[in-house]
């Protein structure tokens, strides 16, 4: 995930990670890239393992409103698997493209052939290494498949200007790149707003 | 036995015109400091606590072999403690204006041989920082490593970032505003009506123990949640039953009582009226057409800004008010928001979580 995305990302970037984790992925750009970062997450745990990092990061609820970040006030939004477990993704999605001028969000792609066969077969919600809750505790309120993001974007007026597919596990197949909406289990994308 | 066992508190004396916000000025002054742990070689390893309203110097340790109570922040300052006496080097001092041993409307001034009591200036936020400043360089510490305070204390932690950019490279402001709200003033105003309005205020005995008492028990009540107070008192009898009278009925008002009458001993009135103006004109914001976003712009320091869910006195909203004008000055800072029930008081407590970041904070390279 991080190869894709460091190489659509300029050296020296003012960065704005949603849902930062444990602030490993602002780490490595600002290791390699040199970026000016600031990481928002919600669990103290993850806000403490960004800190040990050094990084910068602000405790805050997503899904509360991001009215408190400027108009483009940084060179780019990144969201890594965060929206689905949004109360709104078309809102959250709306607000990244205000704040970034430019947008990196990745998703779980809940069309991929091993939902759809665990689905068929077993008559159950899927369960895999890229989507592993139960649906009962699951964090990911809102799954969509590739086809579903990418109409709510062509919808909010934002264009897709990369877009990179991959398994759980990081890799880029063959399979993945030519039937992504079956093949893909993440799905990574660069967001501007239409202009 | 205290970690950091006995402090002994120096002075620092400054003899030259000091000139104040204000426009006026001192002739002069003295602070009294303390200091916990050792500077290093490099002298890259000095921490500075601004304390809050009715703070002082004595932030850690004891005073005197027979000191039951260490200083106000001794949970925090010690080996291993949040402020790591072993790799800071931690300085702490009564402000100016006070009533520890720093020069203040107690201290004679010296050309009527008489306490200053209402002749003393109003001194603000940006003058302790000048004086501080001052401080710092009789010390020898060319940088603080970080300023340090929780409420009145983060608001000078704050003024310092703005006025010396140069000299912080941390700042960590805790349990503060970015100014005071109406409401937070007229808390303040109400405590100084207490004090003025006492009889012996205006008999200029310097001791209106009485009015003191209530300001303080005022200032007590914002200091604590509701959800703190429920635990501590709840609606329990001092007695076995209501004996509708105005004495002492409730726990709570025994507590608040008794807080009023320690206080009021040791406490100078004309300090506490200062103290609460300080906090009053604090406006860092002020001088920049009231924007708070071209305030910091000029800052440099990495902030840290702490706020406690049960603080109504500076709500987590007032913090996210700095924070947030600091990420649109596109500064670097972070923010947490630290869950207890404490109310405004949290800040003196030593939660885990609170501990760690603090440490965490002051330890990483930024």
């Amino acid at each position: 995930m991080y190869k894709i995305v460091k190489k659509w990302i300029p050296k020296n970037s003012h960065i704005l990670d949603l849902g930062c984790g444990d602030g490993s992925m602002l780490l490595e750009l600002k290791k390699e890239l040199n970026i000016n970062g600031l990481g928002v997450d919600i669990s103290e745990k993850n806000i403490q393992l960004s800190l040990s990092k050094g990084l910068n990061v602000i405790e805050q609820d997503i899904d509360q409103g991001l009215s408190n970040f400027g108009d483009q006030s940084f060179d780019l939004v990144l969201m890594s698997q965060s929206i689905q477990a949004l109360k709104r993704p078309d809102l959250a999605l709306s607000e990244i493209i205000r704040i970034g001028k430019e947008c990196i969000v990745s998703i779980p792609n809940f069309a991929n052939f091993k939902c759809r066969l665990q689905l068929f077969l077993t008559g159950k919600m899927p369960v895999s290494s890229a989507l592993p809750h139960s649906w009962y505790s699951t964090p990911n309120l809102h799954l969509c498949s590739l086809k579903d993001f990418e109409s709510l974007c062509e919808g909010s007026n934002i264009k897709i200007s990369e877009k990179k597919l991959i398994k759980a596990s990081g890799e880029n197949t063959f399979l993945s790149n030519f039937f992504p909406n079956l093949f893909a289990e993440i799905a990574i994308y660069k967001l501007e707003k239409k202009s | 036995m205290n970690e950091l066992g006995i402090i002994e508190p120096e002075i620092f004396s400054f003899n030259e015109t000091f000139p104040l916000e204000s426009g006026k000025s001192l002739d002069g002054f003295e602070l009294i400091y303390e200091t916990y742990g050792k500077l290093s070689d490099k002298k890259d390893n000095a921490v500075l606590i601004c304390h809050a309203l009715s703070g002082n110097h004595h932030a850690a340790g004891l005073s005197n072999e027979n000191d039951k109570r260490p200083g106000w922040w001794n949970e925090l300052i010690g080996p291993g403690k949040a402020f790591d006496t072993e790799k800071y080097f931690m300085v702490s001092l009564n402000n100016l204006g006070g009533c520890h041993g720093s020069t203040g409307p107690s201290s004679i001034n010296p050309s009527t041989n008489e306490k200053f009591g209402k002749e003393f200036p109003l001194v603000t936020v940006k003058d302790w920082v000048n004086s501080q400043n001052l401080l710092r360089s009789y010390l020898g510490i060319d940088r603080w490593l970080a300023v340090a305070g929780g409420s009145l204390g983060g608001m000078q932690a704050l003024q310092w970032a703005i006025d010396y950019p140069d000299l912080v490279e941390k700042s960590i402001v805790i349990a503060a505003a970015p100014k005071l709200s109406a409401q937070n003033i007229a808390f303040n105003e109400v405590a100084r009506q207490a004090i003025v309005n006492d009889p012996d205020f205006e008999k200029g005995t310097h001791h209106p123990k009485r009015g003191l008492g209530l300001a303080r028990m005022l200032g007590h009540i914002t200091y604590l949640s509701e959800e703190v107070m429920k635990e501590k008192f709840d609606r329990d009898l001092k007695k076995e039953k209501i004996e509708y009278g105005y004495d002492v009925e409730f726990e709570v008002e025994s507590y608040l009582r008794y807080q009023a009458d320690n206080f009021s001993d040791k406490f100078d009135a004309h300090t506490y009226l200062l103290m609460t103006k300080a906090l009053d004109y604090f406006d860092p914001a002020k001088y920049f057409g009231g924007n708070l976003i071209s305030s910091l712009e000029q800052t440099k320091s990495n902030f840290l800004i702490v706020s406690f869910s049960s603080d109504w006195r500076f709500s987590p909203k007032r913090s996210k008010e700095i924070v947030n004008s600091l990420v649109a000055a596109k500064k670097p800072v972070s923010y947490v928001n630290i869950e207890s029930f404490q109310g405004h008081d949290g800040f003196l407590f030593p939660d885990s979580r609170y501990v760690n970041t603090i440490k965490t904070f002051l330890n990483s390279d930024v």
